[in-house]
């Protein structure tokens, strides 16, 4: 039998290496990514908004006040109202709510199932993967733009089909990122010991293999919430998304810019600022998290 | 009844460049509680017949073309898919040689000990969790307690090498096979296991196939040692028997490659000179023969079946009777 000295031995090596973060991670984080922690802020400050949004919003974001239609931004209205008098700053606060909502059901049902996908045709491989890429190269040929109409199009309008319309050409974007790293988790012999003893496809797939990818998982996520924002403004602006009287932001920025861009510039430029710093910060954030996992890219 | 027989298996490998003979007839069997060494260099066909057993090999390209292979009594290559799922793991238990990549890094050792319980045996959480921690105290891991939550990296070669041998006991197997458990570890926790492995196998009854290409750890832990050459078995015996009195060119030529301490320093070493054969072209004749000093001229027509040179003792050669003794005087 081994003498338990040496396994004491043994022991007393691994106390060298414990995992280093924990509350300090944040900070560190921070220290290290200083863009990644300013697009981080910039997420929580729309999370916030979009949970708190009742509390935050001065005015109802649907109601219409015909004594102040078109104002500049004032004292009483921060940002200024709209052509039915609405204002601007509860718009667009409400608006972080249906951009967060579109944003994150699209990109998150999306992404998982382009993730068990992918997965799924790594492991099978032969014949099943080829045919299952052949499918994903047709969907990856269209633009985003095209297939998000296409679907809108043939589905009709609301919230949830613009969901849909947005979520059905993440699947195969993502089902081909993870399934290149899944290709190589395959040929671990921790996928053959867990063969050998014996557990099934779905298993396999599920809990041994899928954890492993979680790395490029999450950083195609932080990129599709960013990208779902800007679709979801551009089918709104397209009048193919959210419906007035909805706030969306891509919806002011298409009531305001078509008549009143020269003579009201406050109603798209505000919305088109609430867009592009969404889309600014989920990149940032996804950028920085990615250069955090990647243990190629971080900086020693 | 043998625990498991293994009768002209076959396993060949479909490439672009020709059918690959990696098993290519070969029958042994495995009694209750036994220790087997399968010996050879690297490409002999050793782990193929081992992960043959389990039907491990994957298809594309390879096939397990014949032979039958009977465990408890049951063919295995006639079970259907969700048969041999319940033979893996559960009868049949596998260590592998990579300790370092053969854990999930991203699971902690406590779900991968308790999963093959879950997955097999039906056992809640606190009964998983209890055999585990049984588990780790029988492989002499200390603070199991703590080990439970613990991942892959945090833990040493040596370290999770025991845990691979816990995941394969935990089913309590009737078989483990075991392929080169110790090529990846340091020396010193190489014999550590190997005590570790004979042990446990003892105590618990458990056979083992031992899959190796060093021929230390077959003298001191085998019962019956077979060694393969080219897809085949080209002798088999007891450790003693091919230790002291080889009866097959090839084992001898093993044997005085690796230094020993019994010898005097100045004892010449003698590699095996030349390469191991293509297995797509193999012809009728013995393939050993390019690189053997005793090939006579029917060598190179018939393939020399295993031929009895003593109880239990087998070697598949023609000239088994001539063959020099393994020790010779230093030079």
């Amino acid at each position: 039998m081994a003498t338990t000295s040496e396994i004491r031995v043994e022991a007393a090596f691994e106390e060298f290496e414990r995992p280093r973060w924990r509350v300090s991670g944040i900070w560190q984080f921070a220290r290290r990514q200083p863009l990644g922690a300013a697009g981080g802020i910039i997420v929580i400050i729309m999370i916030l908004a979009a949970l708190f949004a009742d509390v935050l919003a001065p005015y109802d974001p649907v109601a219409n006040d015909f004594m102040a239609m078109s104002e500049a931004p004032s004292w009483t209205h921060p940002l200024g109202t709209d052509q039915f008098g609405r204002d601007l700053l509860s718009r667009i606060i409400y608006g972080a709510r249906t951009a967060l909502f579109v944003g994150f059901v699209a990109a998150f049902v999306g992404g998982t199932a382009g993730l068990i996908l992918g997965v799924t045709s790594a492991y099978f491989g032969g014949l099943f993967d080829l045919v299952f890429q052949r499918v994903m190269d047709v969907f990856m040929a269209f633009p985003l733009v095209i297939m998000a109409l296409a679907v809108v199009a043939i589905l009709g309008k609301g919230t949830e089909n613009v969901i849909l319309a947005i979520l059905i050409p993440f699947i195969p974007r993502c089902a081909r990122v993870v399934r290149s790293s899944a290709l190589s988790i395959r040929e671990m012999p921790y996928v053959d010991a867990a063969r050998a003893l014996g557990y099934r496809h779905h298993r396999i797939i599920l809990r041994h293999m899928i954890p492993n990818v979680t790395a490029p998982f999450l950083i195609m996520l932080t990129a599709f919430v960013g990208q779902a924002i800007l679709l979801e403004a551009s089918l709104s602006y397209l009048g193919l998304g959210v419906q007035e009287p909805t706030p969306a932001w891509g919806l002011m920025l298409q009531g305001g810019a078509e008549e009143y861009a020269e003579s009201a510039p406050w109603m798209p430029i505000f919305p088109g600022i609430a867009i592009s710093l969404a889309v600014f910060g989920f990149n940032l954030f996804g950028d920085a998290i990615r250069d955090t996992l990647d243990p190629r890219l971080r900086a020693r | 009844m043998a625990l498991l027989e293994v009768e002209e298996l076959q396993t060949h490998f479909f490439t672009s460049a020709g059918i690959v003979r990696a098993v290519d007839g070969v029958s042994y069997t495995v009694e209750e509680g036994e220790t087997v060494a399968v010996v050879g260099e690297s490409g002999c066909g050793k782990s193929v017949s081992a992960l043959s057993i389990l039907r491990l090999i994957p298809w594309p390209p390879g096939r397990i073309v014949g032979g039958s292979i009977r465990f408890m009594g049951r063919d295995l290559l006639g079970l259907s898919d969700a048969e041999i799922r319940q033979v893996r793991g559960r009868d049949i238990g596998m260590v592998f040689q990579e300790p370092m990549t053969s854990l999930n890094p991203v699971l902690t050792i406590g779900r991968q000990l308790t999963e093959p319980l879950e997955a097999h045996l039906d056992k809640n959480d606190q009964q998983a969790r209890e055999r585990a921690l049984e588990l780790l105290r029988l492989v002499g891991i200390s603070d199991p307690q703590r080990r439970l939550g613990q991942y892959p990296h945090h833990l040493s070669g040596g370290m999770r090498q025991r845990v691979m041998i816990a995941m394969a006991l935990a089913c309590e197997p009737k078989l483990i096979i075991a392929d080169e458990p110790t090529t990846a570890l340091d020396v010193t926790i190489q014999a550590q296991i190997l005590e570790l492995m004979k042990d446990l196998t003892q105590r618990l009854g458990v056979a083992l196939v031992i899959i190796t290409h060093n021929l230390g750890v077959v003298a001191r832990y085998a019962d019956r040692v077979n060694v393969m050459y080219a897809g085949r078995i080209i002798e088999t015996g007891s450790a003693r028997d091919i230790y002291h009195d080889p009866r097959h060119p090839y084992t001898l030529a093993l044997l005085r490659s690796v230094p020993r301490l019994d010898q005097p320093r100045r004892a010449r070493l003698d590699p095996v000179e030349g390469q191991p054969p293509d297995l797509t072209r193999l012809d009728g004749g013995c393939p050993f023969r390019p690189r053997c000093r005793y090939a006579i001229q029917r060598c190179a027509t018939d393939y020399p079946p295993l031929m009895e040179t003593g109880p239990g003792h087998r070697s598949a050669c023609w000239r088994k009777d001539d063959l020099e003794p393994p020790l010779r005087k230093a030079s």
